[in-house]
């Protein structure tokens, strides 16, 4: 059971998406977790062939449990993956007498099926035109994620997702499983909403009075003048359709990543009594939850992503933590957090640092304010931005110079 | 192209033309309904024609629909062209059984033999506080007959034109006049004359959502995409003019432009033609949509008296404007 963040100490199984005598490869999604934060779809990370499941459907058990055993591939054998959904070849009766077969019902009553949320499915949502569009260039609907009304893949999803170096699809499993059949097989334990509300509440406390208990936080804020970056997101998006255009939290994110890739102190864990510099500059972007609670999955390799792909990634990210479908590697591998309050209209946040990371940089809301430059004052937009760091991880002086470079960053917008 | 001088007119005038250019064409022709005479009609459509035509041909009627539709029938039939005004098409219900039982059928019924070349002009449509009994817009329901013609002119030139050819059907032929359109002004060719009465019109082109109006919500259509072209989206209107049959190929053309599409309809949402219009883009255009049809309608509540009701129930630009933008997906930042 991978540690899906730092605040989770168990996982329950949901739902395995091999089978023993299954070919895998790293990055493939095997299984469903549900943390006590959200439904995670886990990655494997090394290669070969399924041996063993040893945590059966439904059972909840601690961070560090053996899952499931592999066998390494020995050399470049072509084993054809066995397509199909989990479990079609015994299709359950309609009868609750098979249930005897299945594993031991958690503590708790399982759903009943017809109760079962039609939300719950797999089946992409995907235009008409869009599928017809992703036919002609051959593009895996599975990968792209979608921008139209509730998540629904449109045409200029499809288009977006066919340039060159389209990653190779990572799921193996059918791109459209069964549900209505797959469910009576996999009696997912009954987890209520307010259930999940007070587990989520627990876990978000812990972390941070762990944080709070542990990390000598220090905050710096510093207001940033950001008139330039929006006249120059007005004019660039008067070139855009519509649905492509940028927010400026794009260019805050972006801003914030291209800076961390300059200040390895501030983009890392403390573990063990020391630093430990993150490989690679992930974002964790927090994202409150609709009906309470908070997640922040990493947006991978922020510094090294255009703003276009920075607004596709937070848009994907929203969309899946909403619907309960990140993944294991979002879950445990952002290096720094950015929080951006603004549309709630405060002006600025002294942040919690989320635990191992050291460092959280938060933005407040864009005002326009009085502001002086060599004498005249002026209106410009102006956005606070704040950073809480951990002490034991880097000082004050550190600390300023990264704020220093998110602003000369969105000086100069056209570099983001 | 006409080439004679534009002149401002208003909607209701332009009517009144068409009416007094039909009758000093034929002499078949003349005008009935409740107040379409001494009182200059209800809607003042009919001002002064019994001055310029005489009681015979502009009469005024007792006030019971079912009687003088069923008079127009027989006039039709026996070879007159008739235009029969009703007051509203809330009151067309008691003339339903004429118009459907007898003016949609007779042809069919007597083999052939018979033609019904009636006109039946009638006021639909909410907006004026003439509350619930007075404000329906019932189009969709008269859409579901076989046999009639129905037409939604929204535009001046449609005002004007759409009665001559409409009398020159040997069909009946209903045309529905929105109320709010009456003191439409504008300008119009003086010589303005004839339009078709079986296609649909595109009254603003664009690229990225179809809105499909008729009649009274045209103007709404127009100022929604008005406010999206501030936000850079182009929205094609489709003013529908021929209610029934429905002109499917400017719809389906126009769909497979954009890709999405709106339907912006004054009736109730529930068995309305707006339904109508969705189901047949559904059939005909699945694989070119983007995402589902969506529909802008009134709310499904007898029409409020209160201006401020009246208008929350009444498909607003703004409601379209919002439909539009969820459909597009337009980033909401999180």
């Amino acid at each position: 059971m991978p540690s899906l963040g730092a605040d989770m100490e168990a996982g329950t199984v949901l739902d395995w998406y091999v089978k023993p005598g299954d070919t895998v490869k790293r990055g493939d999604i095997v299984a469903l977790v549900d943390t006590s934060k959200a439904e995670i779809e886990v990655e494997i990370f090394d290669g070969g062939v399924i041996d063993e499941l040893l945590v059966p459907v439904g059972e909840r058990v601690p961070v560090g449990t053996v899952l499931a055993t592999l066998h390494p591939v020995p050399a470049e054998v072509p084993v054809p993956v066995p397509v199909g959904p989990p479990a079609p070849e015994t299709p359950a009766p309609p009868t609750p007498a098979t249930a005897v077969t299945l594993p031991p019902a958690p503590p708790s009553a399982p759903v009943p099926v017809a109760a079962a949320p039609a939300g719950t499915n797999h089946r992409l949502r995907v235009s008409p035109l869009a599928r017809r569009a992703a036919a002609q260039l051959g593009v895996d609907l599975s990968v792209v994620s979608g921008s139209g009304p509730n998540g629904a893949i449109t045409k200029s999803d499809v288009e977006r997702a066919r340039p060159a170096g389209q990653p190779a699809p990572p799921v193996e499993r059918p791109a459209t499983p069964a549900p209505p059949v797959e469910r009576p097989t996999t009696p997912a334990p009954a987890r209520e909403p307010g259930d999940r509300q007070a587990a989520m509440r627990e876990a978000i406390g812990a972390l941070m009075a762990r944080s709070k208990r542990e990390i000598p936080h220090y905050y710096l804020q510093l207001e940033i003048d950001i008139g330039r970056a929006l006249d120059w997101l007005r004019d660039a998006n008067l070139q855009r359709p519509m649905n492509e255009r940028l927010l400026p939290s794009a260019l805050l994110l972006s801003a914030v990543a291209r800076a961390a890739a300059e200040m390895p102190e501030m983009n890392g864990f403390w573990t063990d009594g020391a630093f430990r510099p993150g490989g690679g500059v992930h974002l964790g972007v927090a994202i409150s939850l609709r009906g309470g609670g908070l997640i922040a999955p990493a947006l991978h390799d922020a510094d090294k992503k255009s703003l276009d792909d920075i607004m596709a990634g937070v848009r994907d990210l929203v969309q899946r933590a909403r619907a309960g479908r990140l993944r294991s590697s979002e879950m445990s591998d952002p290096t720094l957090t950015v929080t951006n309050l603004g549309e709630r209209g405060v002006d600025l946040v002294h942040g919690v640092i989320y635990p191992p990371q050291v460092a959280l940089v938060g933005f407040g809301a864009v005002r326009e304010r009085p502001w002086a430059i060599d004498g005249m004052l002026g209106v410009r937009p102006v956005v606070v931005a704040t950073l809480a760091a951990d002490h034991r991880a880097s000082d004050g002086h550190a600390g300023g110079r990264f704020l220093t470079l998110i602003e000369r960053r969105l000086q100069k917008p056209e570099t983001l | 192209m006409s080439v004679a001088p534009a002149e401002t007119i208003t909607y209701r005038d332009a009517i009144r033309e068409a009416i007094r250019e039909a009758m000093l064409a034929d002499e078949r022709v003349f005008l009935m309904g409740e107040d379409v005479g001494a009182y200059g009609g209800c809607f003042g459509v009919s001002r002064g024609l019994l001055d310029e035509f005489g009681p015979e041909r502009i009469r005024d009627t007792p006030l019971s629909e079912s009687a003088f539709v069923g008079a127009g029938i027989g006039a039709a039939m026996g070879g007159m062209r008739p235009i029969v005004e009703v007051m509203t098409v809330n009151f067309c219900l008691l003339a339903l059984d004429q118009i459907m039982n007898n003016a949609a059928t007779i042809t069919h019924m007597s083999g052939g033999q018979f033609a019904i070349p009636l006109v039946l002009r009638m006021t639909t449509g909410a907006g004026r506080q003439v509350a619930a009994q007075h404000s329906h817009s019932l189009e969709g329901w008269l859409a579901h007959i076989p046999g009639l013609k129905l037409l939604a002119p929204a535009t001046l030139a449609d005002a004007r034109g759409m009665l001559a050819p409409a009398l020159a059907d040997p069909n009946p032929v209903l045309i529905f006049e929105h109320g709010s359109l009456y003191n439409l002004e504008g300008e119009l060719a003086a010589d303005a004359g004839a339009v078709d009465i079986e296609r649909a019109a595109i009254r603003r082109p664009g690229a990225d959502v179809t809105l499909i109006a008729y009649g009274g919500t045209l103007p709404t259509a127009l100022s929604a995409a008005e406010e999206l072209a501030t936000d850079g989206v182009e929205a094609e209107v489709l003013d529908l003019r021929v209610l029934r049959p429905l002109d499917d190929r400017a719809i389906i053309e126009s769909v497979m432009r954009t890709h999405r599409a709106v339907v912006v309809d004054e009736g109730w949402r529930s068995g309305s033609l707006a339904a109508e219009v969705s189901a047949r883009i559904m059939e005909q255009a699945f694989y070119e949509l983007d995402a589902p049809v969506a529909r802008v309608c009134s709310a499904e509540v007898p029409m409020p008296y209160p201006r401020h009701l009246e208008q929350a129930a009444l498909p607003q630009p703004g409601k379209v404007v919002d439909e539009v933008r969820r459909m597009i997906g337009v980033p909401s930042d999180e």
